[in-house]
């Protein structure tokens, strides 16, 4: 049984590795040789922990759904990421790395965002550790997740809005290496999710692990065993997914199923469907699965979601995908949003757009679903931020 | 002896190479290009292969690499173009671009059109030297081509002299923490680290690149190595001169001061 730990080079199987400009070399290396020994220091883990627990209201809930449950024929519980701190699962992140960051003697902040939790999360961060950040968001996203930017700027942020390509996710990530490029002896890049180079997979995998340590108890609190038949959550980079799944992606008594963006339908090409469209190629310093041409250009992705609007899926994934330990599928925009109005007739839970994609899979897996199976949802946000897209498709 | 080897070992000092992006500002640009440049005396030629997401691109190369691919170019059309270019010019050409493009192409296949051509060598800025020498490597010598590695001021001694063993033809020593793009001079910490470099007494020559783009700048950078990589000065050029042949013109005159 295979346990999908990173090698000492940074691949799972085959996806991974850090292929990076030279002169990120010495700062990416730094952080091979000492991200772990920090997370495993007493000190570390006594300041993340209490900054979970105090700061971010851990553990969040794992939340009986019933009246989702008894339309889906199944016990389902929603891990309920959308109370953090901040509204999401990003928060949990943030502040590892930049605990990491300050033990690390840097000064500087940068990070990419696509919704811009990541962003909100780390300006938070920053705001409480009083150090300068940075934000990359593409002037696309920008518009569509105008709360969020208000938020940031409220937090001290500086937000820059990229304007190359689509101007999404894919574009703020090549601009926040670029200036990381610029200024790598000062600056901390806090990677908002488990892609690019090693570590960063992996090590944001571990800050987002709380997740399925949480579930592990929870559950068995619940139900009277430490695991649950099937793990579901949406996948954009993959860190809300990655954190769900941890300390279950050797049991093969959970079923993992993942939702990606569907956009338009994969068939229509207006999609974010890296996993069941991609080919594997190298992207952001790391080898995994991307959507693009014979020639090896990246193709541009579109979802209503924007943060799952990412031609890549971090390397862990792709190889759990490849192997079939998980099962992926694409959920159409339509779906999302049916999804999430759902929701919120059923439980009273408004969910950020990339966790609908989640709660979509719901239906897809209606039939396979047995009375007493337990489906523990990640619920990766909350929709404050896509309120202007919810109004827009509200059916009266 | 290789090209790029003969040209370091006959001329020696104030090499100048200049870099352009295939497919910019035309689709079908890089043979006039590479002719311009040749006929007015460019010591060698790098030719761009452009990528959708060029990270280690400053704005002018992530513009041209961008109109390059809106103008259609791919490899495969690049090769086509470029397929006779050994009955134009003998000067040493060095193809520059991304790995996920060579990837796709085939790494192989990259090396073996390119000796077929006639290319000298290859520059990848995103293949650190470890997965070179892991993956890599064996293939470029099988075919006998020059693989060109940087070297920035971030790199320890030790990875240096590890870089030099990995390359050949000559290491492209990056000027400072950043992107491509003109500056406007060198700082003394940037001489002072061109002057570390020169006493380390590489294996390979060294030529200075990334903010190459005067006399001023082409002097420090050339002074202290063999010589200089001007980029995106050129592409500058060309959107500000009529014609190909000007903007080549007008290059030279601003490097040789
Ligand atoms: C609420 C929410 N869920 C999910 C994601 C997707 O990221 P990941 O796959 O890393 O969890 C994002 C990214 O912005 C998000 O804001």
């Amino acid at each position: 049984m295979k346990n999908y730990e990173v090698s000492k080079d940074g691949y799972y199987g085959e996806f991974g590795g850090s292929y990076i400009p030279e002169i990120l070399h010495k700062v990416v290396y730094d952080l091979q040789e000492q991200y772990e020994a920090i997370m495993n220091s007493k000190d570390f883990k006594e300041e993340f922990h209490a900054l979970l627990k105090d700061y971010v209201g851990r553990p969040s809930p794992l939340y009986y759904a019933s009246r989702l449950s008894e339309k889906y024929g199944c016990k389902i519980y929603l891990k309920r990421e959308d109370l953090n701190h901040t509204g999401a699962h990003k928060i949990n992140n943030s502040l590892g790395q930049i605990l990491l960051a300050k033990r690390m003697g840097k000064t500087r902040i940068i990070c990419e965002t696509g919704a811009g939790q990541h962003g909100v999360a780390t300006a938070t961060a920053c705001a409480l550790m009083n150090l300068p950040c940075v934000v990359y968001m593409g002037a696309t996203d920008v518009e569509r997740q105008k709360p969020n930017v208000e938020r940031m700027k409220m937090l001290g942020a500086t937000v820059v809005p990229v304007q190359s390509g689509n101007k999404t996710l894919k574009d703020a990530c090549n601009e926040a290496i670029r200036d990381w490029c610029c200024n790598p002896r000062d600056t901390f890049y806090i990677i908002g999710s488990t892609m690019g180079p090693h570590p960063y997979p992996e090590m944001v995998a571990r800050m987002q692990s709380v997740i399925s340590e949480e579930i592990k108890w929870q559950i068995k609190e619940k139900e009277g065993r430490d695991y649950p038949d099937y793990l579901m959550a949406c996948i954009g980079g993959g860190s809300n997914a990655a954190g769900t799944i941890y300390h279950y992606k050797g049991d093969e008594r959970v079923n993992i199923v993942l939702a990606e963006a569907g956009g338009l339908g994969v068939e229509t090409g207006e999609t974010a469907a890296s996993l069941n469209i991609g080919t594997v190629g190298i992207l952001h310093g790391s080898k995994m699965y991307v959507m693009q041409t014979e020639d090896g250009q990246i193709i541009e992705p579109y979802s209503i979601s924007a943060g799952l609007d990412y031609p890549g899926v971090g390397p862990m994934h792709c190889q759990m995908f490849k192997d079939g330990r998980s099962k992926v599928l694409p959920i159409t925009d339509q779906e999302a949003l049916d999804a999430a109005f759902e929701l919120t007739k059923l439980e009273g839970i408004i969910p950020a757009l990339e966790s609908a994609h989640a709660l979509a899979l719901l239906p897809r897996m209606k039939d396979k679903f047995k009375k007493d199976d337990v489906v523990v949802l990640t619920v990766s946000g909350r929709g404050d931020k896509d309120m202007q897209t919810y109004l827009k498709h509200i059916k009266n | 002896m290789t090209r790029i080897s003969r040209l370091f070992k006959e001329k020696g000092k104030d090499i100048l190479s200049v870099y352009f992006s295939s497919g910019y500002p035309t689709v079908d640009s890089a043979p006039r290009i590479i002719k311009a440049l040749s006929d007015a005396g460019v010591d060698m030629i790098e030719i761009g292969i452009p990528f959708s997401d060029p990270l280690a691109d400053g704005p002018v190369i992530q513009r041209s690499n961008s109109i390059a691919l809106k103008n259609g170019i791919s490899q495969k059309l690049l090769f086509e173009q470029i397929k006779d270019i050994r009955k134009v010019t003998d000067i040493p050409l060095v193809l520059m671009g991304y790995i996920n493009c060579a990837m796709q192409f085939g790494f192989e296949n990259l090396c073996k059109k390119a000796v077929e051509i006639g290319i000298d060598g290859i520059i990848l800025p995103d293949l650190p030297v470890d997965e070179y020498n892991a993956e890599y490597r064996p293939i470029v010598e099988k075919y006998g081509l020059d693989f060109i590695h940087l070297i920035t001021p971030e790199t320890s001694d030790e990875r240096i002299r590890k870089i030099d063993e990995a390359s050949s033809g000559f290491v492209y020593m990056v000027s400072s923490a950043g992107t491509t793009g003109a500056q406007n001079s060198f700082g003394q910490s940037k001489q002072d680290y061109f002057k570390r470099i020169k006493a380390m007494n590489l294996k390979n020559p060294t030529l200075v690149g990334f903010g190459v783009s005067n006399h001023e700048t082409f002097r420090a950078a050339a002074d202290n190595s063999c010589g200089a990589i001007v980029g995106s000065q050129f592409i500058k050029e060309l959107d500000a001169n009529p014609t190909i042949e000007d903007a080549v013109n007008s290059l030279i005159k601003k490097i040789k001061g």
